[in-house]
């Protein structure tokens, strides 16, 4: 039985230019996992491929998501199988509500699901009033404001704002693994606090979380089972949550060397 | 017998209620000449001064150049075009004969059966409808005048020799003077003062009159401090055999009244759409123009407010959406004739699939007119790289102390817009659907429900196959 997630011999280049040089990566469901790199070490290039970010291009290797390949299957396949991807940067997009765009997310999963065969016979999509409590639980959860749900998706958000929309949409979406990228970048402590305690509460064993950051700090709110340090796009070294600390304290030309060596 | 046929028909046969689809009571030759203008007025009934303003106009049409602004008009045939055509009782088209293109159009838009012969021009009966009768009994208890215009023109005589031509004269353009000539169809409406009409007025409720003629002739009166919206058009395709449609709306608020008037045009996209929408709004009152523009191979069309009264205010919200081979040239614009007066103008326009969309706008604060404000919002969004967008504002502010604003913007769907949203589950095609009604929900979000229902599938349809 092979891992929920797994990475085999990733090659993944960005306009013509190798970035991701042979990534080996194994997810299960109830662990967390955390990526550290500096930048330029291909953090933001494994989160955008994993999901299926276009512009991406794997030239070489494999991604299976429950034992299945996923390198051909467009972003919205991918997002139906159970991964999610919380964005760095997240698009705005005006005129779209909240609420809207979550229902619409939802309901795609749920006609996929049905279409499949797989449903138990209810109507397609997610009835409103049971949409609207379960917003209302997880905004709760996340600590905001109901006014939140009618507002533009992530049009004149704050940083922080716009983070803990990302954490409310896996709220929401509930997938089955789920990749943070550099998911405290940009956040004060109180922003950073709340949204790590919203992603402690997401956590259970049907949950695989792979967090990728540049700082040790958000780890400190988000334990990690593992620990992997990634350098010009390869793991160079594994180990378990007291590697953040290490790191922390040795800084990353530490791990530098022997990648160069190698 | 011989008495009875009138221009080729029989009206013997007629009065049994017999019809055929080629049984018009007249139908005018093709082409435009002053003994076509004599047989409409004619047929019509009209009084001298109508007839005579007609043959005015067409001196005035014939004389004026084809613009060679906006869109190309150089293939407007006019001698290739019938100018009226009185129909027999109503629409004589069988459904039938209605192309399977616009059928299965219906079909997917889920028009009912009734609904969709109406649009067709094959003809329904909605004038039984107790819908429509309960409506018009409480219109004519608040007095609440609403007919066709060849009806208004007869019973309203007054009203129309004092306004008819006054807001759009028939030298204002060529195609102004061209309906002046040769108009047929659309509605009058008059509301007294103080009266606030609850629901809208639908041209699509009167619809045995001819309100989709191609040279229909709009006047609306709101009296002092009375309110009303008039909604023009359907949202399901408009089928016209006919490639030409140059309509003109007059309209004049007075003191303290709300006028808005809703047009959601979707003809086939054989059709040049050359229509004249114009309002004067007096002291203290409101016109509101929402112009949606999805159908039609060429459309020009800008709606404008002339504010003659202290206080008058404008609102023009445009959609356009231009996909293959079509060219919406639409805009708006916003006369200061009075001190105080205030405009805000929002337009959005969308091309896809090698289309072309404009704005061509005006805002003009005149002499003497103090304290004026204007905000002008236009935003485009180009949906591949095969469309264009263009935009052609034009201020002329005479007055120091004008506010005056402008933000023109425009945008592509990025990818990085669809990855996110696909990264959520949603299909491309569905994201790409998502952007484009986040685009327009600013105006769509003020029409009547109905109609941003209808709005959305339509563009809905529009987008269909945007996505490789």
């Amino acid at each position: 039985m092979s891992a929920d997630l797994v990475i085999k011999n990733l090659h993944v280049n960005v306009e013509g230019q190798e970035i991701l040089k042979g990534l080996n990566l194994e997810l299960n469901k109830g662990e967390v996992h955390a990526i550290m790199g500096p930048n330029g070490s291909g953090k933001s290039t494994l989160a955008n491929t994993l999901m299926g970010h276009p512009a991406y291009e794997v030239t070489e290797g494999e991604i299976q998501l429950k034992g299945q390949s996923i390198v051909d299957l467009a972003p919205d396949e991918r997002s139906r199988l159970g991964l999610f991807l919380a964005f760095q940067y997240p698009s705005a997009i005006p005129g779209v509500s909240v609420a809207n765009f979550l229902r619409t997310a939802i309901n795609a999963r749920l006609e996929a699901r049905d279409s499949a065969g797989n449903g138990n016979g209810r109507p397609k999509g997610l009835a409103m009033r049971e949409f609207r409590q379960m917003l209302k639980e997880k905004m709760a959860m996340l600590k905001m404001e109901p006014g939140f749900a009618k507002r533009y998706l992530n049009d004149g958000f704050s940083g922080g704002e716009k983070k803990r929309m990302e954490i409310l949409q896996m709220a929401m979406l509930q997938p089955e693994i789920a990749v943070l990228d550099e998911t405290d970048s940009g956040l004060d402590i109180d922003a950073l606090r709340i949204v790590s305690e919203g992603v402690n509460q997401l956590m259970d064993p049907n949950l695989g979380v792979l967090v990728i950051t540049h700082y040790q700090r958000i780890l400190n709110y988000i334990k990690p089972d593992h620990v992997h340090i990634l350098v010009d796009g390869r793991i160079v070294m594994s180990g378990g949550p007291e590697l953040a600390l290490e790191l922390e304290e040795k800084g990353y030309d530490w791990v530098k060397q022997p990648a160069v060596r190698g | 017998m011989s008495d009875n046929v009138v221009l080729g028909v029989d009206l013997d046969e007629y009065k049994y209620g017999f019809r055929d689809d080629e049984n018009y009571v007249f139908k005018s030759r093709k082409g435009l000449d002053h003994e076509i203008v004599d047989e409409i007025s004619w047929m019509k009934g009209e009084p001298d001064w109508m007839r005579a303003l007609r043959h005015k106009a067409l001196d005035i049409f014939f004389a004026k150049p084809v613009p060679t602004w906006g869109g190309d008009l150089s293939k407007l045939d006019y001698n290739d075009i019938y100018y009226y055509i009185k129909p027999v009782e109503e629409q004589g088209r069988s459904w039938d004969e209605v192309p399977d293109d616009i059928k299965r159009t219906f079909d997917r838009l889920g028009i009912p059966e009734a609904e969709r012969k109406f649009l067709a021009g094959a003809g329904a009966q909605y004038e039984s409808e107790a819908v429509y009768h309960s409506l018009k009994e409480e219109w004519e208890r608040q007095g609440v005048v609403f007919v066709d215009s060849d009806t208004g023109l007869r019973d309203y005589e007054d009203f129309y020799r004092e306004y008819f031509g006054t807001v759009v004269p028939a030298a204002d353009n060529k195609y102004s003077a061209l309906n002046t000539a040769v108009w047929s169809g659309g509605s009058f409406v008059y509301v007294p003062p103080g009266v606030k009409v609850e629901i809208p007025l639908q041209a699509y409720f009167r619809i045995n009159a001819q309100n989709m003629g191609q040279f229909e002739r709009t006047l609306i009166i709101a009296d002092e401090g009375s309110q009303v919206h008039y909604v023009e058009g359907c949202t399901a395709p408009s089928y016209s055999t006919d490639s030409f449609h140059s309509g003109v709306i007059e309209i004049i608020v007075r003191k303290g009244a709300r006028v808005r008037y809703t047009t959601i045009q979707n003809w086939s996209h054989n059709v040049y759409n050359l229509v004249t929408q114009r309002a004067v709004a007096y002291e203290d009152a409101t016109m509101e123009w929402v112009d949606g523009n999805l159908g039609s191979k060429l459309t020009m069309k800008y709606p404008s407010v002339y504010m003659m009264g202290r206080g008058a205010k404008a609102e023009i919200l445009s959609i356009a959406f231009a996909n293959k081979r079509q060219h919406q040239d639409a805009g708006a614009k916003a006369i200061h004739g009075a001190p105080h007066t205030t405009s805000s103008i929002t337009s959005k326009s969308i091309s896809k699939s090698g289309g072309r969309a404009g704005y061509r706008g005006l805002v003009k604060v005149y002499k003497g007119a103090h304290g004026v404000k204007s905000n002008v919002i236009c935003d485009a969004l180009i949906l591949d790289e095969h469309s264009r967008s263009d935009t052609y504002p034009v201020m002329e502010i005479e007055e120091e102390d004008a506010s005056i604003s402008h933000e023109a913007t425009v945008s592509k769907v990025s990818d990085e817009q669809l990855f996110y949203l696909q990264s959520r589950g949603i299909s491309e095609e569905q994201a790409m659907m998502m952007i484009v009604n986040g685009f327009i929900e600013p105006i769509v979000k003020e029409l009547p429900m109905e109609y941003a229902v209808e709005m959305n599938r339509l563009i809905q349809l529009e987008m269909e196959g945007s996505v490789g």
